[in-house]
């Protein structure tokens, strides 16, 4: 179960400098796990105390994840994943 | 510095006008690498708030898209301060995560002159720059 990754600029430090990775799982949860395999430190940017970042947006395919069960969102081979960070401020 | 056309400012300063007193957000896209704002685009606050403002995640990645399609990044991010200076907040600062753009505060907290001022924001570091209007 092989899905591409794109990288936002600010965790490329993860990935060195790569925009899109590949990774395997069945929902987002495993994918991530197998990201921090090899990128080590992008767990941290993503998840905290086992639910995603508020402030990190995380889509599989078109479908922000948010609305398609978080963590435990399916994902099947060929999706592709997107993170970006929240735009945000006061 | 910023060095933006004059038409781009207006614009960022209607929007700002048009929102208040929720605080209004956009982004100036340009060609990667270029740092040259060239396109304007007006997102949505999906907070509707006028201490608060987050691009709406859908259409954040909407225009993410095409940004990537057409080789452009975001050059310029903006919003509003309705009650405040045109000065990053904390929550601006926690939440800056694109080291390679301006971003562009607009008060307007004067009904008649507003107040636009440009800064980078780099690992929690904010650095005012000139802001420079080319004419249209």
């Amino acid at each position: 179960m092989a899905v591409t990754v794109s990288i936002p600029t600010i965790l490329r430090t993860h990935t060195g400098g790569e925009k899109s990775v590949s990774a395997t799982g069945t929902t987002l949860a495993e994918v991530i796990d197998d990201l921090e395999n090899n990128h080590g430190g992008l767990k941290a940017r993503l998840v905290k105390e086992g639910a995603l970042h508020r402030f990190v947006n995380v889509y599989v395919n078109d479908e922000d994840v948010r609305f398609a069960g978080g963590l435990e969102a399916a994902v099947k081979d060929g999706d592709n994943v997107t993170i970006l960070p929240a735009v945000a401020g006061g | 510095m910023l060095v933006i056309r004059r038409d781009l400012v207006d614009a960022m300063v209607a929007h700002a006008r048009r929102d208040h007193p929720d605080e209004a957000c956009g982004q100036i896209a340009g060609p990667e690498g270029s740092d040259r704002p060239e396109r304007i685009i007006e997102m949505e606050n999906a907070e509707r708030s006028p201490t608060f403002y987050r691009f709406d995640a859908a259409e954040q990645l909407k225009v993410y898209r095409e940004m990537q399609a057409n080789d452009e990044e975001a050059v310029v991010i903006y919003h509003s301060h309705t009650a405040t200076e045109a000065y990053p907040s904390r929550t601006d600062i926690k939440f800056a995560n694109e080291p390679q753009a301006h971003y562009v505060l607009i008060s307007t907290r004067d009904p008649i002159e507003h107040e636009l001022r440009s800064y980078r924001i780099v690992d929690g570091v904010v650095t005012e720059e000139p802001v420079k209007i080319i004419e249209s």
